[in-house]
């Protein structure tokens, strides 16, 4: 069943064509990743989805809600971890929570339990009174993924995850996502620049190229489609993106190595 | 498409509650942030007692500079405190710049929170820490040996308009940082109005005294609006010179105009 579907969707700024007429359907509980150079319109793409930035053509639904006209309905199915960190470095752990379980309304009886729960979950409940500024980038990101799931998403946004992260935070945090969507059957949508790990937790991947998908399907069979032997998703990425990962620019560049930054 | 089940209206009233439900919300994220930091608030105690014990001392020995009568110490102190709420609030646009550049803004602006509930949370945030203000300027007042008004209603007063006129130049500055979007222009642009905005008003000299394209300046600043209400309630036997019912009225819409601009343009800063 299509739980994510875009039709023609476009935005552009100025003359820049940042995401040009994307057509994709993301099934539910799939693990869909969106594949690309900088600039290739993954993080665009994203902001559309989850209502931040308006679409200058094109339309989308989440959950059978039209993208532009239902917005708050939207707003109630999905869940979004953006790539900077979004965690509030003065409060504590379960502060941060606490603040988003009320702007989703959860009811007051319900919100210690799934705080609890989600602290639980996240393997945080022993930094859950500790102030978010003393945590590693690790249990920063566990955070937010516990925040965002609060209200029991349908769909879960992610942006670059796991960037800024060493692998065993990077693998805590993928087995944590892994058994949150076991449990709430969760669709999850998420960019990412590291093609082994798209390759390795995404069902199925989109490789973008200049606002467009140059390529759709499962990991797999994108492989196969190169027809040599021991091919890797990077061959597939090179083959449709180019090796244009050069371009993103300064604005891009800052931002990501300000989030390395702060999660390292 | 089908209908909006998990929205399904609630009737005028529920919506209010929800809406001031989720204004709340932004304060006590921001009463949770002082509470984990205060050293902001000690540290802002400095530039408001320069002002009330060394430049309101010297000056009081001026003639001419009493205004109806009233000794200056006593009219420069509600002025002091409309400046340190001003000085508070015009940055708070830099506050939001962070909150967009730490990724906070787009978790806000996901959430199915009304974009109007997220910027007045944001401006009684702002009036949150200025009440600090009022204290300090309380505590710096009485060896100084300003004739205070103790009574209840005119200290409740006195809360009121600080919170009013924290949140309208805190919505100001947020409308502010919505157009100029990085840091670096906000700030130019922050210092840039300050001090006019604080010498075109009745803050430190009476209106009475300026040459007259400052009196038709100071009378379209709401400052001067701030400072008059404050003036009125704050001191013993001191009458508003605009009348409150006028100060409170232009604070008020003026409030709500730019609460309702700042919340269409709040999400450009996500952008």
């Amino acid at each position: 069943m299509a739980i994510v579907e875009t039709f023609a969707l476009s935005r552009w700024f100025g003359g820049v064509r940042a995401v040009d007429g994307l057509s994709i359907t993301v099934d539910a509980c799939e693990v869909f990743g969106l594949l690309g150079p900088n600039g290739a319109g993954k993080s665009t793409t994203v902001k559309m989805l989850t209502t931040l930035l308006r679409p200058s053509a094109g339309r989308a639904t989440i959950d059978g809600y039209d993208l532009v006209r239902q917005a708050s309905s939207v707003r109630r199915v999905i869940g979004y971890v953006p790539q900077l960190v979004s965690a509030d470095g003065s409060l504590t752990g379960a502060e941060n929570l606490r603040i988003f379980a009320k702007l989703y309304d959860i009811p007051h009886t319900e919100q210690r339990a799934r705080i609890d729960e989600a602290l639980e979950f996240m393997g945080l409940t022993n930094a859950a009174h500790a102030v978010v500024g003393t945590y590693s980038g690790g249990m920063i990101r566990r955070l937010e993924i516990a925040q965002s799931m609060l209200h029991r998403p349908r769909v879960l946004f992610l942006d670059e995850p796991t960037v800024g992260l060493d692998p065993s935070a990077r693998k805590a945090v993928w087995e944590h996502l892994r058994s949150l969507r076991e449990e709430f059957d969760t669709t999850i949508v998420m960019t990412t620049h590291q093609m082994e790990e798209a390759d390795g937790v995404c069902s199925r991947v989109a490789i973008l190229h200049q606002g467009q998908v140059a390529v759709i399907g499962t990991p797999a069979e994108l492989k196969a489609s190169l027809g040599a032997e021991g091919a890797t998703l990077d061959d597939v990425f090179i083959k449709y993106a180019g090796t244009s990962l050069e371009s993103g620019g300064y604005r891009e560049a800052r931002r990501t190595r300000r989030t390395a930054r702060r999660l390292g | 498409m089908k209908p909006d089940a998990l929205a399904a209206p609630r009737g005028a009233w529920a919506n209010l509650r929800a809406f001031v439900a989720k204004t709340l919300v932004m304060t006590e994220l921001e009463i949770l942030r002082l509470r984990h930091d205060p050293t902001e608030l000690i540290s802002r105690a400095v530039q408001p007692a320069l002002w009330l014990l060394v430049f309101g001392q010297v000056f009081s020995r001026v003639r001419g500079i009493t205004a109806g009568g009233v000794r200056y110490t006593d009219f420069i102190a509600p002025g002091i405190l409309a400046q340190s709420v001003l000085f508070i609030a015009i940055f708070y646009g830099i506050g939001i710049i962070w909150e967009r550049d730490l990724g906070i803004v787009q978790k806000f602006l996901v959430s199915p929170t009304p974009r109007s509930a997220l910027v007045l949370g944001k401006a009684l945030s702002a009036g949150v820490r200025s009440l600090s203000q009022a204290i300090i300027i309380y505590l710096l007042a009485i060896p100084v040996g300003v004739h205070l008004n103790w009574n209840p209603s005119a200290l409740l007063g006195v809360l009121v308009v600080v919170v009013l006129g924290a949140s309208l130049f805190s919505t100001f500055s947020l409308i502010i940082a919505c157009l100029v979007k990085t840091r670096e222009r906000f700030m130019g642009i922050g210092q840039f109005l300050t001090m006019p905005l604080f010498f075109a008003s009745n803050a430190i000299f009476p209106i009475v005294l300026m040459p007259h394209w400052l009196q038709v300046l100071s009378h379209c600043n709401p400052l001067t609006y701030q400072v008059d209400a404050l003036r009125a309630l704050m001191l013993v036997g001191h009458a508003s010179d605009l009348g409150l019912g006028l100060d409170f009225a232009v604070l008020i819409i003026v409030t709500i105009l730019l609460v309702l601009l700042g919340a269409r343009l709040y999400p450009n800063v996500a952008t």
